[in-house]
């Protein structure tokens, strides 16, 4: 006998960043206007494309690399519980404590729990797509708690009350001079004359991450990989806070979505090579730092692990749609993205932007809140070529269109022209009525909507006088 | 060869002369073309919109409309990417396992022109005479859905008269993207700038590309900003000679 639990849940609202407050065509206006966000981002995505591009180059195995990646991702969905199951007692072995968190709101009780009772009133967090999406830190300062972002870019977010707009580079869309502002309007204990010099401005932050690292005892984290085999958690980085994070602290919680786990530590030798490539465009990234529970005099002293669910298990449940859970938040799809190189990450509301974001964060939510998010790309495959996992993000937009609620008119207008175009003599009239078009208006100003949007910055063609068809059957 | 014409609808509707340059190139070269009447649109507007269920009909009559012809020829990289990657699927999913067959063994038979000229025909030099600066443009799914790669920069070096201009960033999408040019027009349009910003960089008085729907996007702003650029299908290129 088996009971019906009912379909995986998606991830609550009120609570987290996976919703913006307006469809993608909206939030995308307000961005095309913003000449600095423009040129913020047409120069931050050539560059890291060009480096990326040059360091993957160099690998004769790339292609074999993504193909393995890809493989072991599908292998990790097919026995995802087992996996997770596996982990948990590897971690508890270890000296971790495990938590189940089903979705947000579980997931940020627990860490502002686990905070509560050690009597820190202060917690430093590594870089983290998780905790973003949760809303963690939110969720801690109304429970009396401080978080710090401790990577130079979530600093310059959290420190201008601002929203991240790329996974790897979260201030991609802030230039020095506004981050000099917002330093002197924000930092605590900054030097009135900072200038906006790059190196100025980076020990500014590390002047003052420094005293936080040495004066906080809990650290939050997220995580790359999760190693069932061994109940390892690790997380890569470039900048050196996250390893201060990871070491200094007594106690350290880690927030981790359910699809991060990989089988062995094997599996590390492919990840370890796309990510950094894929990523930053470097060979590997400068810090790597890897840990199993709890050692006895070195590192934190308490481990917590959150297991994150939020929605991915209803992803999970869909056999096409689950691709996205393979995501390693590379964001090379962002910065070869077309779409994202011009409206920037905040115009897709969610935490997770580009056109990874615009096939995951509509899973995660249920395609209701998020239904516009599908039709941000003009399906031009440039992403799914740069996927270092090879998720074919353009057939999973196709998938969730087909998915996505469609408006009565649209839906109408689609079912007659399937109609006429269903057959070919009614097909043949409605291509000469095309040529009634060029009385209506020969450049076609004037349309009504959505066709506006067409004139609005281009012209209609020239109509033809007969239409191929019909020079066929007289020739 | 005997070759069945797919003229896409668009061709069909708007663009009858990159259609009728199909004709006369293959016709020129030595082979029959037919067109079958009951051709209309390969439902690739209503699959990328969400109207799989819609487009089934329609992905139906593909399949029993060239079901009978060895060799198709479709002068567009995006309707033989659509024709070849998602048919079978919207036949598995809202038709049946034989119709799901029969558009898997259609879409093994249809090629873009560039293809068919270079793969099948196994011709480069098709004769053509083109006297015209021009500048080409890889549309998105011809290069990333069915990987033409640099068939058809292979057939221009080989035009009389033509002078090829490299277009700069040509690998980017022009904005285009089906209805995504209607449902995000700012950004669509956002994107189509930068493009026409490169094909203007090089000077070109033709922009050329093989598929009429991006032509259409692109030489609809290439013409609302006067820049005396005109977009034309790599067929009428292909077809044109000293007499034409």
């Amino acid at each position: 006998m088996t009971t019906f639990l009912g379909m995986p849940a998606t991830a609550p609202r009120g609570v987290g960043h996976l919703r913006g407050d307006q469809p993608f065509p909206r939030a995308a206006h307000d961005a095309l206007g913003n000449s600095q966000l423009r040129r913020n981002l047409r120069h931050a995505t050539t560059t890291i494309r060009g480096k990326s591009g040059r360091v993957i180059a160099e690998l004769p195995d790339w292609q074999r690399l993504r193909d393995a990646g890809s493989a072991i991702k599908a292998d990790v969905m097919s026995r995802l519980p087992d996996l997770l199951v596996q982990l948990e007692s590897r971690v508890t072995e270890a000296g971790g404590v495990v938590h189940w968190a089903a979705d947000a709101n579980e997931a940020n009780r627990i860490v502002t729990d686990l905070v509560r009772q050690t009597g820190s009133e202060r917690v430093i967090k590594v870089k983290s797509m998780a905790t973003q999406e949760i809303g963690l830190n939110e969720a801690l300062e109304d429970g009396g708690i401080t978080p710090v972002e401790t990577d130079l870019a979530e600093l310059i977010v959290q420190l201008g009350d601002d929203k991240p707009s790329h996974i790897l580079v979260p201030a991609i869309h802030r230039n020095r001079s506004e981050i000099r502002e917002i330093f002197l309007r924000a930092m605590p204990g900054v030097d009135p004359f900072l200038s906006d010099d790059p190196p100025a401005l980076a020990a500014a932050a590390r002047r003052y991450l420094r005293e936080t690292f040495l004066s906080t005892s809990v650290a939050v984290s997220g995580a790359n990989f999760a190693i069932a085999e061994t109940g390892t958690l690790g997380v890569v980085e470039s900048e050196g806070n996250g390893r201060m994070c990871l070491t200094l602290p007594d106690t350290l919680i880690t927030v981790m979505g359910i699809e991060k786990v990989l089988p062995t530590w094997r599996d590390l030798e492919v990840f370890l090579q796309l990510l950094p490539r894929a990523s930053t465009g470097e060979r590997m990234n400068p810090y790597t730092t890897m840990w199993t529970g709890v050692t006895p005099g070195d590192g934190p002293q308490n481990f917590h692990l959150v297991l994150l669910d939020n929605g991915r298990s209803a992803v999970l449940a869909d056999t096409v749609g689950r691709q996205a859970l393979h995501c390693i938040r590379c964001s090379a799809c962002l910065n070869v993205c077309p779409v994202y190189e011009r409206t920037g990450g905040h115009a897709y509301g969610s935490v997770y932007p580009g056109p990874i974001g615009a096939v995951l964060s509509p899973q995660l939510t249920g395609i209701e809140d998020n239904a516009s998010l599908p039709y941000a790309s003009s399906l031009c495959g440039a992403c799914f070529d740069a996927c270092p996992v090879k998720i074919d993000i353009p057939s999973m937009l196709v998938h969730l269109r087909n998915k996505a609620p469609h408006s009565p008119a649209e839906r109408a207008a689609m079912a007659a022209a399937a109609y006429t175009m269903s057959r070919p003599r009614l097909y043949a009239s409605a291509q000469r009525a095309v040529k009634m078009a060029r009385i209506a208006g020969r450049r076609g100003r004037g349309l009504p909507p959505p066709l506006s949007g067409w004139t609005a910055g281009r012209d209609l063609p020239e109509f033809p006088k007969q239409t191929f068809r019909d020079w066929w059957a007289q020739r | 060869m005997r070759i069945a014409f797919f003229a896409t609808c668009l061709a069909d509707t708007l663009f009858p002369e990159a259609a009728k340059a199909t004709v006369r190139l293959l016709e020129r070269l030595g082979h029959e073309v037919v067109f079958p009447f009951e051709q209309t649109c390969c439902g690739q507007m209503h699959i990328n919109t969400g109207y799989q269920r819609e487009a089934l009909p329609l992905v139906k009559r593909y399949a029993q409309t060239f079901d009978r012809y060895e060799v198709i020829v479709v002068p567009s990289g995006s309707c033989a990417g659509s024709i070849r990657h998602q048919h079978t699927m919207v036949a598995s999913s809202y038709g049946d396992a034989g119709l799901a067959a029969r558009s898997e063994s259609v879409a093994a038979r249809t090629y873009e022109l560039s293809e068919l000229l270079i793969d099948v025909l196994k011709v480069e030099d098709v004769g053509a005479y083109y006297p015209h600066r021009v500048t080409y443009h890889p549309t998105c799914h011809s290069l990333r859905m069915i990987r033409v790669g640099d068939k058809p920069l292979r057939l221009l070096r080989q035009v009389r008269g033509l002078d090829l201009v490299e277009l700069p960033a040509a690998e980017q999408c022009c904005g285009f993207g089906g209805t995504f040019a209607l449902k995000n027009a700012e950004t669509s349009t956002a994107m189509l700038a930068d493009k026409m910003t490169n094909i203007v960089s090089t000077g070109a008085d033709v922009c050329t590309a093989g598929d009429t729907s991006c032509l259409m996007h692109i030489g609809g702003g290439l013409s609302r900003l006067r820049t005396g650029v005109r977009t034309v299908h790599l067929a009428e290129i292909l077809a044109s000679t000293e007499s034409s």
